[in-house]
């Protein structure tokens, strides 16, 4: 797929993401933004999840650890057309299949139940631990925030991954810099990222998590590498796409009014 | 009689499974040698995986595994698998039902010298509030080895607790281990003693020192529990005692004081277990007569009823 497309795919999903939220008037806009590049670029390129293979573990695996953006991998499961675009209605509401947090139970193409931070890698050094024993090519992937990372469950998934030569596994860090309380430097600083994967001998790469050259580069030497897992720290901007909300730690957690929503759609090229 | 831990029943057990069974996968965290998966260990190292002292973790990881169609054993003692890694327990593998059997040893207050910090009187607690969790404590080498299979033929998340201290059998091989059922073992009157782990064999000791020989009844199966069961004891008898080492908040009494209350023919209910305190250092033996939990403390309680 040429970069235009990809390009064109993310602009979709932030609508779906909206959508979403606004909808719901409840979720997290910001940080579904913030990652949208960077899972369009795995669910259109790099992974080979398909209509066909959705419902079976013989593939590729995505976990999103950073479960609050499940506003962002529902909107990629639609966009890809494994989630029907009406049922993004539902989002949040009783009785939807689309919980706050992603159930791996309810929808298929979701990986794993996530939610409580730091219990997503894990997972992924479980699924990763898995296709080794089964001798299979499969990758798995984990998104996690930068906040996230406060998570001592964290490292301790770091040190197991590193352990067990997982270089099917990939964990890519939405570096945002913004958590709900405000600025991760301030309330407790995760700096340097790639000093603290490489000290746990990870092999690390820096991106520019809205660059869609960088990202699919830096998968493929993610793919490349052999004997230890990969760590992508990504560059991103909380709320990418939707002007007011860039860079601003309120629309953490925060749904657009009618009036907001309006404008973000028209920002992302769209009619509300 | 022969005398052996159910931890070291486990053991036995897993080593047998594992090698039967290529699903089948240990996970532990440097407590290998204690727990005994090193018995797993030792025929099948390459589905072994010691994650270090981070329960955590591993609770995570044994949900990866699961969700990749493995079936996971992951041991810990007690206070750490129930304990520290509740949350991971609850929303990684309990919430999304994975297949993922969670084999505590050291439970209760049988880890003897190493004190308060490690005697766990609140996984039965914290296991049985998590839905879809089936808890299961059996009291010997047979039931151990029975239970064990029977967790790894169901498919969801199981949690069997498991003791230090060596145990004399109360049951051969003639017996069947069934999930939910609830044994009696001997038939009495007016008093039902409702034993489960290492307190079945108490209630045995307390019974056959009793002039009236109450009713004794193995709950091996803390959940799904043997409401039928309890039900029919309520009826037929004018007090259940239940015997546990467990604190009596949240465990077998608890469990067996709900189906009672909410039954037509209720009866007295009486808890034997940890009070509300945390224990202390000592001989095992020392803390159970310390604490109130053994054949002793039982046959007051028949007595005083």
């Amino acid at each position: 797929m040429d970069k235009q497309e990809l390009v064109e795919h993310a602009r979709q999903i932030r609508k779906h993401i909206l959508k979403q939220v606004y909808t719901a008037q409840s979720g997290h806009p910001g940080g579904s933004l913030s990652a949208t590049d960077l899972v369009t670029a795995l669910y259109f390129q790099e992974m080979d999840i398909t209509e066909a293979n959705v419902n079976s573990i013989d593939r590729d695996r995505f976990v999103l650890s950073k479960g609050h953006a499940s506003p962002l991998l529902y909107a990629v499961l639609c966009e890809k057309g494994l989630l029907d675009e009406r049922e993004l209605l539902t989002f949040r509401k009783i009785n939807s299949r689309l919980q706050g947090h992603p159930n791996m139970k309810y929808v298929a193409g979701v990986d794993m139940s996530t939610g409580s931070l730091g219990q997503g890698i894990s997972a992924a050094v479980g699924m990763a631990l898995g296709n080794k024993l089964a001798q299979n090519h499969h990758r798995v992937y984990a998104l996690l925030g930068d906040g996230e990372c406060q998570e001592g469950e964290v490292w301790e998934a770091a040190m197991a991954a590193a352990q067990y030569q997982l270089d099917n596994l990939c964990v890519i860090v939405d570096h945002n810099r913004l958590q709900i309380d405000g600025e991760v430097a301030k309330v407790m600083n995760v700096d340097s990222l790639e000093e603290k994967f490489r000290a746990f001998h990870f092999h690390v790469l820096t991106v520019d998590g809205h660059a869609m050259d960088e990202i699919l580069s830096a998968l493929s030497k993610a793919r490349e590498n052999k004997g230890r897992p990969t760590a992508i720290i990504a560059n991103t901007v909380k709320g990418k796409g939707v002007s007011f909300m860039e860079n601003q730690a309120g629309w953490h957690g925060t749904a657009p009014n009618k009036e907001q929503y309006e404008q973000a759609i028209k920002e992302l090229g769209g009619e509300a | 009689m022969a005398k052996c831990a159910t931890r070291e029943a486990y053991g036995k057990a897993l080593a047998q499974l594992i090698q039967e069974n290529e699903r089948v996968v240990v996970l532990d965290a440097d407590l290998a040698g204690s727990t005994k998966t090193s018995e797993a260990k030792k025929v099948c190292p390459q589905r072994h995986f010691d994650v270090g002292i981070a329960e955590g973790n591993m609770m995570g990881i044994a949900a990866g595994l699961a969700a990749s169609k493995y079936i996971v054993f992951a041991s810990s003692f007690a206070m750490f698998a129930a304990g520290r890694a509740f949350e991971q327990i609850r929303n990684s593998i309990g919430y999304p039902h994975l297949n993922v059997k969670i084999c505590a040893t050291h439970a209760g207050l049988s880890v003897g010298e190493d004190g308060a910090s490690h005697q766990c009187n609140e996984d039965l607690a914290l296991m049985r509030v998590i839905p879809g969790m089936t808890v299961i404590q059996p009291c010997d080498e047979e039931e151990t080895k029975q239970a064990i299979r029977a967790v790894a033929n169901i498919d969801g998340p199981c949690y069997v607790r498991l003791g230090r201290g060596k145990v004399e059998s109360v049951y051969d091989v003639s017996y069947t281990f069934e999930i939910g059922k609830g044994n009696v073992l001997r038939k009495g009157k007016k008093v039902a003693l409702v034993a489960s782990g290492m307190m079945v064999q108490e209630a045995l000791k307390a019974a056959a020192m009793l002039e009236e020989a109450p009713t004794v009844v193995n709950i091996s199966t803390i959940k799904p529990l043997d409401t039928a069961l309890i039900k029919e004891l309520a009826k037929t008898h004018d007090t259940i005692i239940t015997c546990e080492e467990h604190s009596v908040i949240g465990g077998l009494g608890s469990a067996v004081s709900d189906v009672v209350a909410s039954s037509a023919d209720a009866c007295v209910v009486k808890h034997i277990g940890v009070q509300d305190t945390f224990g202390e250092s000592g001989d095992a033996q020392a803390l159970f007569e310390k604490y109130g939990i053994n054949a002793k403390a039982i046959v007051k309680a028949v007595q005083d009823r």
